[in-house]
């Protein structure tokens, strides 16, 4: 009974909180550390507008997605719970596709099936087994939006990185001034090539592991 | 005839799954430690994209898309389903997962047991999924199709994780930077296997 009031008690941003919130965003990173939902980084991040639209949906899903989660916890049968849990995400991806057809119509023809693989991002599995499965609804949604945002961070770093050097422009505008160009400066257009994200996701491993040695690997 | 290898053979080099699309990232990083399993769980996903595209296909054209219930009489002819797309594909996968998991389990145990957690980890392999939504996208003409390039997506897939496998039990005989160990260096290894693999893309088939 006493653990149940310690627990109603706690602030909605208590210390425990907000590190749901804020490891994911460093050491416990999704991509980086915990290799969770690679496909998609790799895949739609020539640009950074798509980059944001896929980083938003992501959130958006993820943190419905643990909400509803935890919320059924108690009654999912755990012998089906895979299958609960697909048929949950799904559905909101469904939502989230319909939506980016709705609005961003251009954006969601470039994400073509990427939208869909929303469904089998590991990361979102992972987060509803290992923590919504076993937590309430706040901490869950806490949760799910902090392991979204730290891919969603990642997501816009190699946007960024592969837009600004392959084509020389964000979200669609030129920011290379003109005179680099005349003095001979050339856009990279490797950086556009698909193996080029696989390559700056290993340089921003390589650096956070520098910077943070505990999470360097020792097998 | 001629259609189908060259689908096939496309779909294994130039649309390679892993190099072309970065699908099925999460298995093919977590479990090319060694070669043994990653011929197994390479072995697993020719297996499932071979059943699981076809019969998506089946759903695809009979089912889901505008007009295909027709069969089912003129009253039907303009219901549009496609919106369940997705839930339908996950559905059938996560279905034929278990079923397959089953059949094995019955029939090879010993096959059962070297695939072991690899079995049910497919159905959230995005390779998988990613193989009937290409599927659809590309509008293919029959299910033999269908199924040429199913099998030949799981086939460049299986190449690219015994590759990697080998690379790595090699590589841990090397002097690596600390901080690019493990991890690291193998995203940089995919993504210049990636730029290898990009010299399939000059052949017309």
């Amino acid at each position: 009974m006493s653990d149940k009031d310690n627990n109603k008690k706690e602030a909605l941003f208590s210390p425990r909180n907000q590190k749901l919130l804020t490891n994911p965003l460093g050491k416990d990173n999704p991509i980086n550390v915990q290799v969770l939902g690679i496909c998609s980084v790799l895949a739609i991040t020539v640009q950074l507008r798509t980059s944001i639209v896929m980083a938003i949906s992501v959130v958006a899903v993820m943190g419905l997605a643990n909400v509803i989660i935890s919320l059924l916890r108690k009654t999912i049968p755990p012998r089906i719970r895979i299958i609960v849990q697909l048929t949950v995400i799904a559905s909101l991806v469904i939502l989230v596709d319909q939506v980016l057809k709705a609005f961003v119509y251009d954006v969601s023809r470039q994400l073509s099936v990427f939208v869909g693989l929303i469904i089998t991002n590991c990361i979102i599995m992972g987060r509803l087994e290992a923590f919504a499965l076993q937590n309430k609804p706040w901490p869950s949604f806490l949760d799910g939006i902090g392991n979204a945002a730290g891919y969603g961070w990642v997501l816009l770093a190699v946007g960024f990185a592969r837009e600004l050097l392959g084509s020389g422009t964000l979200m669609g505008y030129n920011v290379i001034p003109g005179f680099l160009y005349e003095m001979g400066y050339e856009d990279n257009g490797f950086m556009i090539l698909p193996p080029m994200a696989l390559i700056t996701v290993g340089v921003i491993i390589w650096i956070q592991r520098h910077k943070d040695r505990d999470l360097v690997d020792i097998s | 005839m001629e259609d189908l290898v060259s689908i096939f053979v496309r779909s294994i080099f130039i649309d390679n799954m892993v190099f072309a699309y970065f699908l099925g990232m999460c298995s093919y990083l977590a479990v090319s430690r060694t070669v043994n399993t990653s011929v197994g769980l390479g072995a697993a996903v020719i297996f499932v994209l071979g059943i699981t595209v076809p019969i998506n296909y089946l759903l695809e054209n009979f089912v889901l898309a505008r007009g295909a219930l027709a069969w089912l009489g003129p009253r039907f002819a303009e219901v549009d389903l496609s919106f369940l797309t997705f839930i339908m594909f996950i559905a059938i996968i996560a279905a034929m997962v278990q079923l397959v998991e089953m059949i094995i389990e019955k029939f090879s145990p010993t096959l059962y047991s070297s695939l072991g957690i690899f079995l049910p980890l497919i159905a959230v392999n995005c390779a998988i999924l990613g193989g009937s939504l290409f599927m659809q996208e590309r509008n293919y003409a029959n299910l033999a199709e269908a199924t040429a390039f199913g099998l030949g997506s799981g086939v460049g897939w299986f190449l690219a994780i015994v590759g990697i496998a080998a690379i790595r039990e090699k590589i841990r005989y090397s002097n690596v930077p600390a901080p690019l160990r493990g991890l690291g260096i193998t995203f940089i290894i995919t993504g210049l296997m990636g730029i290898a693999f990009m010299s399939f893309m000059g052949i017309e088939l």
